[in-house]
């Protein structure tokens, strides 16, 4: 992807190691750019996320395994209709926050606990060159998950309603879940110390997981709980996508209120309070 | 061209209550190696963290290829290279990988695999960061600083924790960057890595520089007898026996040795007659004196004089 520096000379003067050594070595300054920045940023990320191996368990495995499983076995009570229909635009939503808000939390925590952050400040990349290849890993991992898990949902019988108005909304309820769900990872990962944010990040998923209308709807749920979880992001998201693909009407406003307003108030605390080491 | 690579004016660092750089002072040329040499928290780091641009000053100036760090970074960035202590690279990313997008980072980089071969870390291409040896990190630590060809580089003790083969690369490499006209600032606390490397050593204790100059200035160039004994040795009354400002130190004892360190004060150079005085007073005090030899003075003997021989909590 780089020009470098011409290899000719440098190899013509192999035999006089100190010549080839100071014409490799002189001085050519110069940033890359901002494009090409981002777009090596970008696929640095995306192959430590696909590489490391929790955060796959938990961007790939658990959901396609909650997905297969409570499809094909009917020891969970997740509504009316085919078991299939009910669960995968929750499980989608799951695999939305796997990604923006664990996987992400626990990746930057990391990084900054270990300098990276700060080496990547001293190089021509920008915070925000940074945060743009940090948001583009998110949506290309998002991008295989969706991929993956309709796969396997179309295999195991699903049957989406599919318009292209729903579609629409449906991408749109994912964005803006992904800002939300970002804002509040870098607002942890760059607050608190490493470790608390993967304790953080694990026990949001978890209870996001339970509580988050994921595996079945929260209207099961008594009526002050289901107004209290019904201000989560996670819950704004799955009921969202239930309304759109398995109900194949417009989500409420309610949804998108929700989430915008997670995203913005994360976003702005996240900007003022995060530390980069 | 003639505006210096670093200048520190009066440089003042707080942490909370402790003062860590108290007035600090010195400069860098182009094209030279400068060494900051200092115990332990003496503010070596501190000092170079402000002209990285990563920390503020609390006070005194600082200038950076003739800008300030803070405000001009976005400038400066292409033009400084940074090798920081440790760290700096995300566990899971392999070692190749990582120095090919610190050089997509670059207009102009040298080509990644050449550094690599360079600093012996081709064998080690694909393992991943966390899989490496320190002293494998350290040495693709320094090949992304230099990746970009800076015409500055901040290295930030390269060689703690190397073994002598990779200090050596380290080392010829620090030397080709001079060569090649690019400006070294380097801290450390190995004399022999100072000395051997450096145009200009600052001499930092305490926050403030001590001393300063080239290797040659700061050891004056002075000879000095040195020898080793098993049982330990009256200093006093051999340096009765020597001319009047002669000194006798006492170093170790190492190993179950005593070292032994004879110079002859202000009055100039240990001479011929100066040894034969030092060994005729070991044969009347039936001293064996091992190991001895007239040495120069080196740069730990000046380091060890100004800063102290206690040893520091840190």
């Amino acid at each position: 992807m780089s020009e470098y520096t011409s290899t000719a000379s440098a190899r013509a003067g192999a035999a006089t190691p100190v010549a080839a050594d100071a014409s490799l070595f002189t001085p050519a300054p110069g940033a890359a750019p901002m494009w090409r920045m981002v777009a090596s940023q970008t696929g640095m990320e995306l192959r430590v996320m696909l590489r490391h191996g929790e955060q796959f368990l938990l961007t790939m495995v658990i959901p396609v395994l909650l997905l297969v499983g409570f499809s094909l076995t009917s020891v969970l009570d997740v509504g009316e209709g085919a078991r299939v229909d009910a669960l995968t635009p929750g499980v989608l939503a799951l695999a939305v926050m796997s990604t923006s808000f664990t996987g992400l939390a626990i990746g930057t925590g990391f990084e900054r606990r270990y300098g990276v952050l700060k080496r990547l400040g001293a190089t021509p990349l920008s915070r925000f060159g940074l945060l743009a290849s940090k948001t583009l890993a998110v949506l290309g991992v998002q991008a295989i998950q969706a991929v993956v898990l309709c796969a396997v949902a179309l295999a195991l019988g699903w049957s989406p309603s599919v318009t292209a108005g729903g579609v629409l909304a449906a991408v749109a309820l994912v964005l803006l879940a992904t800002a939300a769900f970002s804002s509040l990872a870098l607002l942890m990962a760059g607050t608190l110390r490493a470790e608390a944010t993967l304790a953080g990040a694990n026990l949001v998923y978890v209870l996001m997981l339970g509580l988050g209308g994921v595996l079945f709807p929260t209207s099961s749920f008594p009526g002050p709980l289901e107004q209290a979880v019904s201000a989560l992001p996670i819950t704004a998201l799955s009921s969202g996508l239930r309304t759109v693909l398995a109900g194949g009407s417009p989500p409420g406003a309610g949804a998108f209120a929700v989430l915008a307003v997670w995203a913005l108030v994360c976003g702005l605390l996240a900007s003022r309070l995060f530390r980069w080491e | 061209m003639d505006t210096a690579a670093v200048e520190v004016v009066d440089l003042v660092k707080r942490y909370g209550a402790t003062t860590a750089v108290t007035g600090l002072t010195f400069s860098a040329r182009r094209g030279s190696v400068t060494a900051l040499l200092g115990p332990n928290g003496a503010g070596k780091t501190s000092t170079i963290e402000i002209c990285e641009g990563f920390r503020r000053a609390d006070g005194g100036r600082v200038r950076v290829l003739g800008m300030d760090p803070v405000a001009d970074s976005t400038a400066l960035k292409p033009r400084v290279g940074v090798m920081p202590q440790s760290g700096g690279v995300p566990t899971g990313a392999r070692a190749a990988e990582w120095l090919r997008l610190m050089a997509s980072f670059h207009a102009r980089p040298i080509e990644p695999g050449l550094l690599l071969e360079r600093l012996g870390l081709n064998p080690v291409a694909t393992t991943p960061f966390r899989r490496l040896s320190g002293g494998q990190q350290q040495r693709l630590s320094l090949a992304c600083a230099v990746v970009g060809r800076p015409e500055l580089v901040f290295l930030d003790e390269p060689t703690a924790g190397l073994d002598p083969q990779a200090r050596m690369a380290t080392w010829d490499l620090v030397a080709a960057l001079r060569e090649a006209g690019v400006a070294v600032i380097l801290t450390t606390h190995h004399m022999e890595e100072a000395e051997r490397l450096s145009d200009h050593v600052v001499i930092i204790d305490r926050g403030a520089v001590v001393a300063e100059g080239t290797p040659t200035e700061l050891t004056g160039d002075r000879r000095e007898v040195y020898f080793s004994t098993e049982a330990p040795v009256d200093t006093a009354q051999l340096a009765a026996a020597l001319p009047e400002g002669s000194r006798v130190d006492a170093q170790g004892p190492s190993d179950g040795r005593r070292e032994y360190v004879v110079t002859a004060g202000d009055r100039g150079e240990p001479g011929p007659e100066f040894l034969a005085t030092v060994t005729a007073w070991c044969a009347s005090a039936g001293v064996l004196a091992e190991d001895l030899r007239v040495r120069r003075r080196t740069l730990e003997d000046v380091f060890l004089e100004i800063t102290g021989r206690e040893l520091r909590d840190q």
